[in-house]
């Protein structure tokens, strides 16, 4: 299935009802009905239509922990802290905004200056046992630091096996690798940005 | 044929018989699921094995060390023997049963069936009866309401539909004038053309509803319809108990399909070009399919509406018609 089908949910328009006749009282009528359904073939059409399926060998499943169906780029699953991508810092600038926003509360970060007199996060995690992936902090981040990932598969022993910075945090040699795909979902920035910018008033 | 001979090439027979069909059930419960799942645009069992052939053994791993549990209320001789009836009568309607025509090995001249019953016909058909007291007991016996109710069903279906299959037989048996199964197949011994089925289409018809309704196959399967009495007959029962009811179907429904390719296709003899022994087997394979195919198209029918079929449409079909071959035999 390609990632167009799978986002077309618009499906109400193909819905149409189907005349049902009322089912008849009389006995002649009655007899009539089971004359025209005995005759009418159509527990043979039922058997061609399976037949056909069958040959046709369309076959739907989805096998799945070997194969994956894709999911939409805004699905919420497991969040990720991005890195900038020139310098390779984090984005996160310890605004707090995040764990403020939080309804389900699980956020909590720990900051401090370092020596260029930046705010430093040196704590950042999240419970995912309390979490309810609403996307309040993806959205209330200024510098699209934290987003949602499509990491929808988290069994582990642990659920703390989540939480922590350094998994959702990019990693370096990753990003070196320009394998740090801009979030494409709430607030992130269209793909033909660059050309819808305007130059700002100063450039004249 | 000394008397040694002769119960040392039974014995052979029973034994081949029983783990022949035995395994030809297992893996009937591997085609049904893969032939619906087909029909159904789904893949079916994949994991064990390639293709998922050898989820058979799974399952029956599964089965044998299943724990078996005996309710407390139950009536527990009862409740143990009777999927036996149902298994041990499955099997035992395969007796009388030519399979193959002869055929020689290592010297020897084999007759594929286990007894020449001079009334085979009677034969079969009276055990595959029999085995209607697997489902009766064992759902009087679980001291389960579901239970009770499937029993309740099983004795209205299979008492109804065994007087179709009775009458719709008897036309052919008619033309044939012999109940051995083995004679009825040397009548068709003519071709494509001396087929019973082209004489007697409408006892074909009847005699595969009636197969469906002895076998519990789809359009007919009310003891046990998931949705009204969870399991029916079975609700109680865990393990190989459960197992060899479903071996004991499956069975019957390879006894069926043998009966009525017996009977009405033809049976044994050569078909054109392909031999006697391949032609049966291609025609039960069809039947079996059949069976499946009916399955994943049609639905179930009410109880009512299954009584209102055998005794107002099939039981008056099944005598008009025996009145009328006996017209035509007479003229």
């Amino acid at each position: 299935m390609s990632l167009e089908q799978f986002k077309d949910r618009n499906v109400s328009q193909n819905y149409r009802f189907i005349p049902v006749d009322k089912p008849p009282t009389a006995p002649m009528d009655k007899f009539k009905q089971v004359l025209k359904r005995t005759f009418k073939g159509e527990l043979f059409v039922g058997l061609w239509v399976v037949f056909r399926e069958m040959v046709k060998f369309n076959i739907h499943t989805v096998q799945y922990p070997k194969e994956k169906l894709p999911i939409s780029p805004r699905y919420r699953a497991v969040h990720k802290l991005y890195r900038l991508l020139e310098s390779g810092y984090e984005r996160c600038i310890g605004c707090g905004l995040c764990e403020k926003i939080c309804i389900a509360n699980c956020i909590r970060m720990d900051t401090r200056y370092d020596e260029n007199q930046r705010k430093e996060v040196t704590e950042y995690t999240i419970n995912l046992g309390r979490c309810i992936f609403c996307g309040y902090c993806a959205e209330v981040c200024p510098e699209l630091a934290i987003v949602h990932g499509g990491r929808y598969e988290n069994a582990s022993e642990q659920r703390a096996h989540f939480v922590l910075k350094e998994d959702m945090l990019t990693p370096l040699d990753f990003l070196k690798e320009g394998k740090q795909e801009e979030f494409p979902g709430f607030g992130a920035v269209s793909p033909n940005a660059d050309e819808r910018i305007k130059k700002t008033p100063l450039a004249y | 044929m000394t008397l040694t001979e002769f119960v040392i090439a039974t014995v052979v027979k029973i034994l081949v018989v029983l783990g022949l069909f035995s395994a030809l059930a297992g893996f009937g419960t591997y085609l049904e699921r893969k032939v619906l799942a087909f029909m159904q645009r789904r893949l079916g069992p994949m994991h064990v094995g390639p293709y998922g052939v050898l989820q058979v053994l799974a399952d029956g791993i599964k089965l044998f060390t299943k724990e078996d549990i005996v309710p407390q209320n139950s009536v527990k001789p009862i409740f143990m023997i009777a999927p036996v009836i149902g298994a041990a009568t499955a099997f035992i309607a395969l007796a009388a049963v030519p399979l193959f025509p002869e055929f020689e090995i290592f010297g020897i001249t084999v007759h594929p069936i286990i007894s020449d019953v001079n009334v085979g016909v009677l034969f079969v058909l009276g055990v595959m009866a029999s085995g209607l007291y697997a489902p009766l007991l064992a759902g009087m016996a679980s001291a389960n309401k579901w239970g009770l109710l499937g029993a309740a069903r099983t004795v209205i279906q299979l008492l109804s539909y065994e007087v179709v299959t009775g009458l719709s037989i008897m036309a052919p048996l008619m033309m044939v004038g012999s109940l051995s199964l083995i004679d009825i197949n040397n009548y068709q011994s003519g071709g494509f053309g001396d087929w019973i089925v082209w004489a007697q289409p409408v006892a074909f018809v009847l005699f595969l509803i009636a197969g469906f309704a002895e076998t519990n196959r789809t359009p007919f399967d009310l003891l046990e319809h998931e949705a009204e009495i969870i399991s029916g007959y079975a609700t109680e029962y865990s393990g190989m108990r459960w197992g060899m009811f479903f071996i004991g179907e499956y069975a019957n429904m390879i006894t069926i399909a043998f009966l009525a390719s017996l009977i009405f296709l033809g049976g044994f003899n050569d078909w054109g070009f392909i031999p006697g022994g391949l032609a049966i087997i291609l025609k039960v394979s069809f039947l079996f399919f059949f069976f499946l195919w009916t399955r994943a198209a049609w639905p179930h029918i009410r109880p009512d509406q299954l009584m209102w079929l055998c005794w107002k449409i099939l039981l008056p079909l099944a005598v008009i018609n025996i009145v009328i071959t006996g017209l035509v035999l007479m003229i």
